[in-house]
């Protein structure tokens, strides 16, 4: 889960006492005016979970309560990247003498967490690291808490910047890190002020989506998805269900064999319709999944392709000629079974569709791409 | 010994959880198969016995009168920190993670706990492990001798569903398995696509590995740099090819955003290092058919 900018702000880096701008979070136009009223010269930043605000006109610069009304207005009605514009954060100007760039994050394949600083902050970090590697300093931790303020000015050596306030602060953020259950904490840029003062101008969180259940209140405040309606039906039966722009729909087990199916679509010269995936525990809700493929109506006919392993064929195969029997699809169907309950599987689906699954599941796609065309 | 994530015969296994319904069906799948199950976990039913076995208050007490090589984990998310930690302390040297959606930040001490004490992990989110002929750990169809023939082929996936497809084509094809080993779909997990092409690549009864990789992460990529130095053949499916970027495709592992865990990414890397990669599924057991005759002529030239 992805927090907005000002959430994350007053819910991540506020209480461990990093700096911020003087703002508000407003919902309407005549708030941000309000805002602008009390606090003088102003930001205006589109609140969305998406990069490249600025480039796609959602932060401004404004001076007055009249002028912040109208550029609010225009910044809430805008649509940035994959989403509607969600709210706008309104923070006073300041006087930046330098921008520097710090990161907490997971490291995969090292199994541990990243600590990362830049000198040369404000800037996209990937196009950093690709350009100028030497500018980003990293600093692995391999034991969870053992982050000292010694590690952090260790890590820094050398670099013209004022240490002992950014180790500081590198150790604040990644104690955030640690406290809130955080994929990433980001502050990009981080801005030394005229004033002397270290400020977050920007802030990227990311929470673990499995660590919600005790992170409640970061939970609740997480940025809007967007799901597509049948996407949003499928989240709330604890289905994984992602709508794609083509015609063949696809009902397979584990999210493995269900890109792997989507992926043979594709080579075989055939557009997947979805992804939808029921392996895990969610195998039994083969007939909530099947009727969610479905109802797409760009589908024009339908891979299932089981292969139990934790999953057992015969449910997955019993729900899909269970919902067939309500549903009454007018929609070809080919199969390909296999693994734990195959036996019992292809006996149900021979009973119950007069057909035979294909042994090998490129058998299964080619001939349900055929039919499309 | 410890050769540990391929399981052994000789391997004697605690089941962490196996009083539950999942843990207990799975047990019997396991002992039908030959692996040695000493005992189960459950610290509200120690001192009873479940499928003739005895269960243990913790693996801390299983230690003092067993002993136990590799646990195997049917535990909750909320509660695996602690049983991940109770088998790391008590000396346990390979621990089999089948639980899905662990806090991430709870999967770090478990690392950095296993890293302390010498501990080798499987998983998070793994399907377990399976050396056909001698046994199985975990939620694979182990016992389906359709699926696993005992061979000389080392399965890696992250996928339990699809490598066990994978794993049905090997055996058609007649080329058996000499261990399957599934990592897990997490994006950390504790044993990496490159520590199970390690261990392969030492594995006397491995002549060539089969690799299946997913989009997102680096790990094909650090895998990539030791399969170039690698003698045994290679042959990988990358799934994720069709996945649109900057959308989760169920497994947390598999994202992709920019150019960091692309699917061309990953495939230039296996290519570059001598990996065949292919297209689908089925074309798996040809590419290995091709790649073996051919290292085998380069070897004996």
């Amino acid at each position: 889960m992805i927090l907005n900018e000002g959430d994350a702000k007053k819910l991540v880096l506020a209480p461990a006492g990093i700096n911020l701008l003087q703002g508000e979070i407003c919902a309407t136009a005549t708030q941000a005016a309000a805002a602008v009223q009390r606090l003088g010269r102003c930001v205006i930043k589109a609140q969305v979970p998406a990069g490249k605000r600025g480039k796609a006109g959602g932060i401004k610069l404004v001076a007055t309560a009249a002028e912040a009304e109208k550029v609010a207005a225009d910044i809430l009605a805008m649509r940035i990247g994959d989403y509607a514009v969600q709210g706008l954060l309104v923070e006073q100007c300041a006087a930046i003498a330098k921008e520097y760039y710090a990161a907490v994050l997971h490291a995969p394949v090292e199994r541990a967490t990243l600590i990362l600083f830049s000198a040369e902050g404000g800037m996209d970090i990937e196009e950093l690291a690709a350009t100028k590697p030497e500018a980003i300093r990293r600093f692995i931790v391999r034991t969870p808490d053992d982050f000292s303020i010694e590690d952090a000015k260790s890590m820094l050596t050398g670099l013209d910047v004022d240490i002992a306030g950014i180790s500081d602060l590198l150790v604040k953020l990644y104690q955030r890190y640690r406290q809130t259950d955080a994929e990433l904490v980001e502050i990009n840029p981080l801005a030394l002020l005229e004033d002397g003062r270290l400020v977050a101008l920007d802030c990227k969180f990311i929470l673990d989506d499995a660590a919600t259940y005790r992170q409640t209140e970061l939970a609740a405040a997480a940025a809007s998805e967007e799901p597509t309606m049948l996407e949003a039906k499928g989240a709330s039966q604890g289905l994984k269900f992602i709508e794609l722009p083509g015609n063949v729909g696809i009902l397979a087990n584990g999210a493995g064999l269900t890109m792997t199916t989507m992926d043979v679509v594709q080579h075989l010269g055939g557009t997947p319709a979805n992804f939808m995936e029921i392996g895990g525990d969610a195998y039994t809700k083969g007939e909530a999944a099947l009727a969610l493929v479905l109802a797409n109506p760009n589908v024009k006919s339908l891979v299932v392709n089981f292969c139990g392993a934790f999953a057992r064929t015969d449910v997955m195969a019993k729900g899909v000629a269970d919902a067939w029997k309500v549903l009454k699809p007018d929609v070809p169907v080919f199969f390909s079974v296999h693994g734990t309950g195959e036996d019992e599987a292809v006996a149900l689906i021979e009973e119950q569709f007069g057909v035979t699954p294909f042994d090998f599941m490129e058998d299964a796609v080619q001939a349900a791409i055929a039919v499309t065309k | 010994m410890n050769d540990f994530p391929i399981i052994r015969r000789t391997d004697r296994v605690l089941v962490q959880g196996m009083t539950g319904g999942q843990g207990t069906f799975w047990t019997e799948k396991m002992i039908e198969c030959g692996t040695k199950v000493i005992g189960g976990v459950n610290p509200k039913r120690a001192g009873t016995t479940h499928l003739g076995l005895p269960i243990y208050g913790s693996v801390a007490e299983a230690v003092k009168s067993e002993q136990v090589d590799v646990t195997l984990m049917f535990i909750p998310p909320t509660l695996a920190k602690d049983a991940a930690l109770d088998a790391i302390t008590s000396g346990v040297r390979g621990i089999v993670i089948l639980t899905e959606h662990i806090p991430s930040h709870d999967v770090l001490e478990i690392f950095a706990a296993a890293a302390k004490h010498g501990t080798k992990i499987v998983g998070p989110n793994t399907a377990g492990l399976v050396t056909p002929g001698a046994g199985f750990v975990g939620i694979m169809p182990g016992h389906n001798s359709n699926i696993f023939k005992p061979g000389r082929t080392g399965v890696i996936s992250r996928s339990g569903s699809l490598g066990t497809l994978i794993c049905l084509n090997l055996t058609r094809a007649g080329f058996g398995q000499s261990s399957f080993i599934g990592i897990g779909g997490d994006p950390m997990i504790g044993t990496t696509t490159k520590d199970a092409l390690v261990a392969l690549d030492h594995d006397q009864n491995t002549d060539a590995v089969v690799m299946v990789g997913e989009i997102g992460g680096g790990m094909e990529e650090e895998a990539a740099r030791y399969a170039a130095i690698m003698k045994k053949p290679i042959v990988a499916f990358i799934a994720g090819r069709a996945a649109p970027p900057g959308k989760r495709m169920g497994h947390a592992g598999a994202i992709t955003a920019g150019d960091a865990g692309s699917y061309a990414g990953k495939r230039k890397a296996l290519e570059d290092a001598g990996v065949i990669v292919v297209d689908t599924p089925r074309d798996i057991a040809t590419a290995l058919a091709h790649a073996t005759k051919r290292k085998s002529a380069y070897n004996t030239a």
